[in-house]
């Protein structure tokens, strides 16, 4: 009934947008992913009952004045594969009404929110993975002078879509932030060349307690602060969240409480840009339903600490995600592009950049602690690491145009997994070393026609042993691209497993709509395929892609 | 509830018949209006996106996106001489979230664009203004209206921009 009414507002919404004519904006996109899809014992790629599987979404964002309101409609005719498979039916996954005044702006139904960093508050969507966590509630935002921003929000969170219905956790979240930037607020600190901004958030989740035999906490707070400054070339950020005792599923109903701290600390002036990152997390998951577990109900976001890869090999193999748990990490860049018209720089210049990261174990303390009675398990101190590495990731690039039709680029990883404690693959035990090459060539034949090509390797001694990957592509600007990708496991252990995944695709772009076509066989991954990037699960099969902005 | 899903199901459809149909429609459509931050953390109003009555090219990219780079890379190329001959403006919206954002200030000054920068991290102005994946570039002409936007990017299709932006300033 919800849905329903809601349609009929959307229809006199539109009714009235065309009887305004230029009084109003729509603004949305559109996207639909059909696949019918074959089964593959060999790859472990299993076809539904039904062959063929739709997932659809439309946004529509209406506005005018100061008045927007939007929905999104979601369609899962059984979900993709690989999406999560809970969602289901058809419906309205998202709604809106909102008022966005000069100095105010209040939100009412669904929306997205991130509170400094997110390791106390996000709300986002991550269409192409199924993670959506929006609120649903009602948020204000208040800038009562500029230069100071205050938020408040309060709701559910989104954790499901069964049969086109929106369902959402049983617990209700609560959350205060605000933040000052100094520079705007103190007289004559504006034409400071140190700039500072300061912040601080309270989070609390309430859920009915649900366990007999112990007394969990209805009321869970979490609260921390976070700075921002630069002078001049340097730049230092750094959040810290503390989380009271939160027992939950996952961490086994433990009493201890938790933290996260994330740090960035950089230089950079044109031509060389360093970043170092340092994180600390244990304990500090927060979700809206203590009793979930997998990737759903998240409150907070706790990112990964190392380079998000996007060739094939590196990518989709041995990627690494945060240990929900908790971790120590630390992170360096170094970009530097050498001068154009130099002897090693070349004409054009060259690009070069170097990223490694280590994540490791979190130390923890048992002396003092006592699970009889207060249930807890262990005591930590922030950035206190253990030996145990849980990923090491070194990355090296090289991009280079040596003339106006050729630009090459050469990259190298070497990648250390830690498989006992993210288990990735069954087939191997403890770390797993692995070194990657890519070598990538684009060649422009003319204006609009250009060719290009990755060579790409894989070495490692365990698992499933070597890979190499041919990529070409064709594009036709601005319209046509097709693209042919080989994986060739060819190092597998077993023999009959060495296999060709090829997968072909051919796409038409017309301004901002867009379709494509493959068929083939496909890795789990970020796949870039005719100049956009997307993440995508693994299939056997074909997959037609639409989608459009307007 | 199974009744409501026909309808449904039509109005989707007819809304994408429509919208597709009016494809060209982009016209007299302006700047959503969203409180973001540029890199240097001022607040932005969106909406409020101005260049001295010259066009405007918004770029939605991301630090992990090797098409968007390539993409205003090849921009930045010929940046001086676009400014110089038709007074625009770019201003680049980074779309990476908290893993990633502290990246985008080494990307852009290792590259030496002269962008301006936006940082988008909870996709809340790529939200508001469609965009389902980047790159997706939207030109603005000297009134704000958006007049054309293309999405993805391959080698060449700079020149359509510039086409573009040659035909307001004519």
């Amino acid at each position: 009934m919800k849905n329903l009414l809601f349609c009929v507002f959307t229809l006199i919404v539109f009714g009235a947008y065309s009887q305004l004519g230029k009084g109003g904006n729509v603004t949305g996109n559109m996207e639909t992913n059909v696949q019918y899809l074959n089964n593959d014992s060999l790859i472990g790629a299993v076809a539904p009952e039904q062959k063929v599987v739709m997932n659809s979404y439309m946004n529509v964002n209406y506005s005018v004045g100061k008045f927007r309101a939007g929905a999104r409609f979601e369609s899962y005719l059984p979900s993709i594969a690989g999406y999560p498979n809970f969602y289901t039916g058809t419906g309205i996954g998202y709604r809106y009404a909102q008022y966005a005044g000069d100095r105010i702006t209040v939100t009412a139904g669904n929306f997205y929110e991130q509170f400094g960093s997110g390791l106390i508050l996000r709300s986002y969507e991550e269409r192409a993975l199924g993670l959506d966590n929006a609120m649903d509630g009602a948020s204000i935002k208040f800038s009562p002078v500029d230069g100071v921003v205050l938020k408040g929000v309060m709701g559910k969170q989104r954790v499901d879509f069964i049969e086109g219905n929106l369902v959402n956790s049983e617990g209700i979240i609560r959350g205060v932030d605000g933040e000052i930037n100094l520079n705007s607020i103190i007289p004559n600190f504006d034409q400071s060349d140190f700039k500072i901004t300061i912040g601080g958030s309270l989070v609390s989740r309430y859920q009915a307690a649900s366990n007999d035999t112990l007394i969990l906490p209805k009321n869970v707070g979490s609260y921390g602060g976070r700075i921002d400054m630069k002078y001049k070339r340097f730049y230092l950020n750094g959040e810290y969240i503390y989380k009271e005792n939160d027992p939950t599923q996952l961490n086994g109903y433990i009493y201890n409480p938790g933290h996260g701290a994330l740090i960035n600390f950089g230089y950079s002036q044109k031509g060389l840009g360093i970043l170092l990152t340092a994180k600390s997390l244990d304990n500090i998951l927060f979700r809206s339903d203590r009793t979930i577990e997998g990737t759903q109900a998240f409150i907070n976001y706790l990112p990964a600490t190392s380079n998000n890869h996007t060739y094939n090999l590196a990518g989709t193999l041995y990627p690494y995600g945060t240990n929900l748990f908790g971790e120590v990490a630390y992170q360096l860049d170094v970009l530097y592009k050498i001068p154009k018209k130099t002897k090693l720089g070349g004409r054009y210049g060259t690009d070069l950049h170097m990223n490694v990261s280590l994540t490791s174990g979190y130390e923890r303390n048992t002396d003092n602690a006592d699970m009889q009675k207060r249930r807890i398990s262990y005591t930590a101190k922030p950035f206190q690491m253990t030996d145990s590495v849980y990923n090491f990731d070194f990355n090296f690039h090289v991009t280079r145009k040596l003339n106006k039709k050729f630009k090459a680029s050469a990259h190298y990883f070497h990648f250390v997994y830690n498989n006992n404690v993210n288990p990735i693959t069954k087939l191997a035990t403890g770390y797993i070393h692995s070194d990657i090459g890519v070598l990538d060539l684009s060649y422009k034949i003319n204006k609009n026609h250009t060719i290009r090509t990755e060579l790409q390797g894989l070495f490692t001694k365990t698992d499933r042993g070597n890979w190499a990957t041919l990529v070409v592509e064709y594009t036709i600007s601005p319209n046509w691209f097709f693209t042919i990708i080989d994986q060739y496991n060819y190092g597998h252990p077993e023999e009959k497993l060495q296999l060709h995944y090829v997968l072909g695709a051919f796409g038409y772009t017309y301004n901002n709509s867009r379709f494509m076509f493959m068929y083939g066989k496909q890795r789990a991954g970020i796949l870039c395929v005719g100049g956009v990037c997307r993440p995508v699960p693994a299939t056997n099969g074909l997959t037609f892609t639409f989608t459009q902005s307007f | 509830m199974k009744k409501i899903k026909l309808p449904l199901l039509a109005l989707i459809a007819s809304i994408g018949i429509f919208s597709f149909v009016n494809d060209s429609g982009d016209t007299g459509k302006k700047m959503p209006s969203v409180q973001i931050q540029d890199i240097d953390g001022n607040s932005i109003n969106t909406g409020e996106l101005s260049n001295d009555g010259n066009p405007i090219i918004v770029s939605f990219w991301a630090t992990w996106c090797k098409p968007c780079r390539l993409e205003l890379n090849t921009i930045a190329e010929e940046y001086d001489d676009l400014v110089d001959e038709t007074g625009v403006k770019l201003v680049a919206v980074s779309i990476d979230d908290e893993r990633n954002k502290s990246k985008v200030r080494p990307v852009v000054d290792a590259a030496a664009w002269d962008y301006e920068i936006w940082l988008d991290p909870n996709s809340d102005l790529k939200r508001a203004m469609g965009v389902n994946y980047p790159p997706q570039t939207f030109l603005l002409d000297g009134e704000g209206n958006i007049v054309y936007s293309h999405v993805g990017y391959v080698p060449g299709d700079e020149q359509k921009l510039y086409d573009e932006i040659y035909k307001l300033t004519e």
